[in-house]
C-alpha cells in the first residue's frame, strides 16, 4: 500500500464527521463550516465543494452560521486559507459520508457498492431499487472520526450563484447591522485619543451625556447606552468633543516616519540562504517606505452582546469577527470566565480585509451589556473611530541591496525590514489584545503585535525572500517592540511592501543589466508555473510591442503569494500628469484547481483595485497628539471614475491543489504601478502612496 | 414633536420626529427598513442613499423636514425578488459585488442616473457613482451591470 495522505489540517483538529455535516430525514443537509463569510463569497464556494462530494443538489444544503461550541474550530478566516483548510476538510468529510451511505445502501439492497448509482443523494441499485440518504439518515451515524485516505470526488466545473447576493440586492436584513432583537439598547463608546490617555478628573460625564443616557465608565473606557439610537449617537458626538483627556503616549511625527522606524527598539530575525559568491560587479541600493494603512470597511464595526439576567454568569456575543474562537478566548481573559460560559456567534458584516475593529467592538458591546444584565446591547462604532481607532496595517521600511555579477546576473540580495508586527489578533496570548481590555481599570497592556511564523506565511517578512534564483539571499526582519500606533493584520500583510520593493529592484536591476524586465525575470526563475503566468501576462498585454508615448508608462511585476501560494503576474498601464492614473491592469493568476471561477476572478480583481487605491492614495495621517485621518475626506480611497479597467486570466491547473485567491494580486499590482510610473517619468518612486506630493518630492530628489 | 407626511416606496406614511432627525434614522429605526445602510453618517460614502423624488440623496445627511411631502424610494422600493428592477436583475446576473454593503446606495445612484439618461456611457456611469464608495473593488462589475440594465430597459 502506498502512503495514505494525512487528514486535512482542520479535520485533524475537529475529527468527527458530525462536526461538519448533518443529513436530515426531510432531505436537507446542514454544512457546518468553521470559516466565516467576510464578503468574499466563501460560503458559496464551500457549499459547492460539499455538494460535489456528497453528490446532492446544492439547493438541499444549508450553510450553518459558525458559532463557538457548535462549529469546528478553524482558527481565523484569513491568509487565503479557507479553501485549503475548510474546503479540503469538507470535501474529505462529505466524500466519506457519501461512501458510508453507499455502504449502508449496498448492504440493505444486497448489492455491490460499486454497482450502485447515485443521483442527488439517492442510491440506485439493480432493478432500480432505491434508497436515499434521507431514508437512511437515522441508520448511519456520523458521530465517528474521519478516516485518512483519498476518495474520488465529482467536479462539476460550473459556478454556483452566490447564496448571499439576493438579500443584498433587495436590501433585506443580512448584515449584523440589521439585527434588531426586541428590547434592544444601543451603545456607543468615546475612545481616548492616544494609547494610555485617561479622562481628566472632575468631569461630570453623566451631565455631559444628558438625560436618558446611561454612562458606563471604567478607567479610560467610556461607553453610553440608550434605547434611542439617535439620542445615544448624538450624546457620543457631544462627548467626543467635550471630554478632556490627560496623558497618553505621543505618536511619532508622520514626516519623520522613515527615520523613526529605524531608530526604535527591535527584535531582529535573520534568514540567510545560500553562499555569497564572487564579489559583486555592481550593487544597487534603495530604501522603500509604505505608510500605515487603514482597513476602511464600508460598515462601521458592530456587535451585539447579552449577559444572562441572573444565576451563573453567561455571555452571548454576535460578531463579524474573523475568528470566533479567538475572540471567545480573549473575552474569557477579560471577564475571567471559562470559555464554555461564553457563546460567540458569527453574523455577516461588510468586507473587513484583515483584523479591523470587529473584535474590539465585541468587547465594547460586552462591557456595555454587563451594566444591563438580561438586555441585549447593540454597539456600533463611529466612522471616525473605524478609520482612526483601529488596528492599522503597519508602516514598513524596506532597504534593499542587490548585487549583480559581471554578466549582469543577480548574485546577492539583502532585504532589511523595519516594521511593527502584523498580528495582534485575539486568542493568541495571555493578555487580551482587544482595545478596551487595556483601557478598563486594572486592564493589562496589550501584547505588542507579533509576526506569524514563516511556516504560516510570516508577517512583515511575508514575500520578503525573493522568489528568484539568486545564489545568496538574506532577509533581516526588524520587528519593532514599541507600538505607539496599534497594528495588526491587513490583507497580504508584508507582501504588499515587500513585493513593491523587490519588483522595483528587479526593474532597476534589469536596466542595469541592459535587459528587458520580463526577460530578466524569466532568466532568474526556474519554476515553470512562474514562467507560465509571466509569459501569459506579457503575451496578453502585448508587452514590448507598444511605442512609447509621452507621459504614459507600462510596468510589470510578479510574485508567488507567500512564495508557496498563488502565482500572479501584473502588467499596469498608467498615465502621469501631475497625478498618476492607472488605466489598465492585465493580470494572470494560477491558483491551482479553480473551485469557483467567478469567485477567483472577483477576488483577484477586487484585490488589485484595492491595491491600486493603497498605492495611489492611502496613508493614515498622524501627529504626536493622535490620528488625524478620521473620515473619507482625510482618508480618501479610489473612486469609480479612478478605477482602472482590469482583465483577469486564470491558468488552468485542474490537477494542482486549490489555493486562495484573495491576496495574490496586491503585491504585484502595487509594484507594477510603480514600475509603470518609472517607465513614464524615469523616476524611481520608493515611497507610497504615489500622490502628487510624492511625485514632486521624487522629481526634486532626482534633480 | 412634529409629524411629517412622506411617501415611502409608494405608500404614504406619517412620521413623528424632531425636524432635524436624519432621514436614515427614520427609515431604519421608525420604519424598520434595512436597505439603506449606515456607513459614515456624513454624506461621504453613499451607503445610505435613497431617491428623493428622482434625485439620489444621502439619507444620513438629509433631515426629515426636507423630505416632507416628497416621494422617498429605498432599494426595497426599486423592486423585489418577484418583480425586480432591471438594475437588481443585472446585479444578480453579473454577481456584481463582494460584501455588498455598498450595493443599496449604488443601485439607488444608478437608478437616479437611468431616470435622467436612458443610455449613459461608461464614463457617465462612473461619474454618477463618484459619491458612492466601494472598498471591495467590485466597481467594474457594477458598472457592467448598470450598462447591461440600461440596454435591457431600452429594449
Ligand atoms: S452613511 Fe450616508 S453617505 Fe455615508
Ligand atoms: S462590495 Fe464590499 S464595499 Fe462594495
Amino acid at each position: 500500500m502506498t502512503d495514505t495522505p494525512p487528514l486535512p489540517k482542520s479535520l485533524g483538529a475537529n475529527p468527527l464527521l458530525s462536526q461538519w455535516v448533518r443529513i436530515h430525514a426531510n432531505g436537507c443537509v446542514d454544512i457546518i463550516p468553521g470559516k466565516v463569510e467576510i464578503g468574499q463569497g466563501i460560503a458559496t464556494a464551500l457549499l459547492k465543494m460539499a455538494a460535489e462530494a456528497l453528490e446532492v443538489d446544492p439547493a438541499r444544503i444549508r450553510m450553518v452560521r459558525p458559532a463557538t461550541g457548535d462549529s469546528p474550530d478553524e482558527g481565523v478566516t484569513s491568509g487565503s486559507q479557507s479553501i485549503q483548510d475548510c474546503g479540503r476538510a469538507l470535501r474529505h468529510v462529505c466524500a466519506e459520508v457519501r461512501d458510508l451511505f453507499r455502504a449502508e445502501a449496498a448492504m440493505r439492497l444486497g448489492a455491490d457498492m460499486a454497482e450502485l448509482g447515485l443521483d442527488d443523494g439517492t442510491l440506485i441499485g439493480p432493478g432500480n431499487a432505491r434508497l436515499s440518504y434521507w431514508e437512511l439518515a437515522d441508520a448511519v451515524s456520523l458521530a465517528r472520526p474521519a478516516t485518512p485516505g483519498t476518495r474520488d470526488v465529482l467536479r462539476t466545473g460550473t459556478d454556483l450563484p452566490r447564496i448571499d447576493i439576493a438579500d443584498k440586492v433587495f436590501g433585506r436584513p443580512r448584515f449584523i447591522h440589521d439585527m434588531r432583537p426586541d428590547d434592544l439598547l444601543h451603545g456607543r463608546v468615546v475612545p481616548p485619543p492616544r494609547i494610555g490617555s485617561r479622562p481628566a478628573p472632575g468631569q461630570d460625564l453623566a451631565a455631559l451625556a444628558g438625560a436618558g443616557i446611561q454612562v458606563v465608565a471604567d478607567g479610560a473606557f467610556i461607553g453610553l447606552l440608550s434605547p434611542d439610537e439617535l439620542a445615544v449617537e448624538r450624546a457620543a458626538t457631544r462627548l467626543r468633543e467635550k471630554v478632556r483627556w490627560d496623558g497618553g503616549a505621543p505618536l511619532p511625527d508622520e514626516a519623520s516616519l522613515h527615520d523613526w522606524l529605524t531608530t526604535q527598539q527591535v527584535d531582529p530575525v535573520v534568514d540567510q540562504r545560500g553562499e555569497a559568491a564572487a564579489p559583486a560587479a555592481r550593487t544597487l541600493v534603495h530604501s522603500f517606505l509604505k505608510p500605515f494603512i487603514a482597513h476602511g470597511s464600508m460598515a462601521p464595526s458592530c456587535a451585539l452582546a447579552c449577559w444572562a439576567p441572573e444565576g451563573e454568569p453567561h455571555l452571548a456575543v454576535w460578531t463579524h469577527s474573523q475568528g470566533i474562537y479567538n475572540l471567545r478566548a480573549d473575552l474569557s481573559v477579560v471577564f475571567g470566565l471559562p470559555p464554555e460560559r461564553i457563546r460567540v456567534e458569527h453574523v455577516e458584516g461588510a468586507g473587513c480585509y484583515g483584523h479591523n475593529p470587529a473584535d474590539d467592538v465585541a468587547l465594547d458591546a460586552a462591557l456595555l451589556a454587563r451594566a444591563v444584565p438580561g438586555r441585549t446591547v447593540r454597539m456600533q462604532m463611529s466612522r471616525e473611530d473605524e478609520l482612526a481607532g483601529g488596528p492599522f496595517a503597519p508602516a514598513m521600511r524596506v532597504d534593499v541591496e542587490v548585487d549583480l555579477d559581471a554578466q549582469g546576473a543577480l548574485s546577492g540580495w539583502r532585504h532589511t525590514i523595519w516594521s511593527n508586527g502584523h498580528s495582534m489578533r485575539p486568542g493568541r496570548s495571555k493578555a487580551s489584545t482587544l482595545r478596551a481590555a487595556a483601557q478598563i481599570e486594572g486592564g493589562a497592556p496589550w501584547p505588542i503585535a507579533i509576526n506569524m511564523p514563516p511556516a504560516t506565511g510570516g508577517g512583515a517578512d511575508r514575500n520578503a525572500m525573493p522568489f528568484y534564483d539568486i545564489p545568496a539571499r538574506t532577509v533581516t526582519n526588524n520587528r519593532l517592540t514599541v507600538m505607539p500606533i496599534r497594528t495588526s493584520a491587513m490583507r497580504a500583510l508584508g507582501a504588499f511592501a515587500n513585493v513593491f520593493a523587490i519588483e522595483s529592484m528587479m526593474d532597476e536591476a534589469a536596466v542595469a543589466a541592459g535587459e528587458d524586465p520580463v526577460a530578466f525575470r524569466l532568466r532568474h526563475l526556474s519554476d515553470p508555473r512562474a514562467w507560465d503566468v509571466i509569459r501569459e501576462a506579457a503575451r496578453l498585454s502585448g508587452w514590448g510591442e507598444r511605442a512609447a508615448v509621452e507621459g504614459r508608462g507600462r510596468g510589470f511585476a510578479f510574485a508567488r503569494y507567500k512564495n508557496t501560494g498563488a502565482y500572479c503576474a501584473v502588467v499596469a498601464d498608467v498615465t502621469c500628469t501631475d497625478e498618476v492614473r492607472v488605466n489598465n491592469l492585465t493580470i494572470v493568476v494560477d491558483v491551482g484547481e479553480i473551485i469557483s471561477r467567478d469567485g477567483v476572478i472577483n477576488q483577484v480583481e477586487g484585490g488589485a483595485i484595492q491595491a491600486t487605491s493603497w498605492a495611489l492614495k492611502e496613508a493614515v495621517h498622524f501627529a504626536p497628539e493622535g490620528i488625524l485621518s478620521r473620515g473619507w475626506e482625510s482618508y480618501p480611497i479610489l473612486r469609480f471614475s479612478e478605477v482602472p479597467a482590469v482583465t483577469v486570466h486564470l491558468v488552468e491547473r485542474p490537477e494542482a491543489p486549490p489555493m486562495g485567491a484573495g491576496e495574490a494580486s496586491q503585491g504585484p499590482t502595487g509594484a507594477a504601478i510603480a514600475n509603470a510610473v518609472h517607465d513614464a517619468l524615469g523616476l524611481r518612486i520608493t515611497r507610497l502612496p504615489l500622490t502628487r506630493e510624492t511625485l514632486i518630492e521624487a522629481m526634486e530628489l532626482g534633480q | 414633536m412634529p409629524t411629517y407626511e412622506l411617501e415611502i416606496n409608494g405608500t404614504p406614511r406619517a412620521v413623528t420626529a424632531e425636524a432635524d432627525t436624519p432621514l436614515l434614522s427614520v427609515l431604519r429605526t421608525e420604519l424598520g427598513l434595512s436597505g439603506p445602510r449606515f456607513g459614515c453618517g456624513a454624506g461621504e460614502c453613499g451607503a445610505c442613499r435613497v431617491l428623493v423624488d428622482d434625485q439620489s440623496m444621502p439619507a444620513c445627511d438629509t433631515p426629515v423636514w426636507a423630505v416632507a411631502g416628497k416621494a422617498v424610494t429605498t432599494v426595497e422600493g426599486l423592486g423585489s425578488e418577484s418583480d425586480p428592477h432591471p438594475l437588481q436583475s443585472a446585479f444578480l446576473k453579473e454577481q456584481a459585488m463582494q460584501c455588498g454593503y455598498c450595493v443599496s446606495g449604488i443601485l439607488i445612484s444608478a437608478a437616479a442616473l437611468l431616470r435622467r439618461v436612458a443610455r449613459p456611457t461608461e464614463d457617465e456611469v462612473r461619474a454618477a457613482l463618484d459619491r458612492n464608495l466601494c472598498r471591495c473593488g467590485a466597481h467594474n462589475r457594477m458598472v457592467r451591470a448598470i450598462l447591461a440594465a440600461s440596454a435591457e430597459m431600452a429594449r
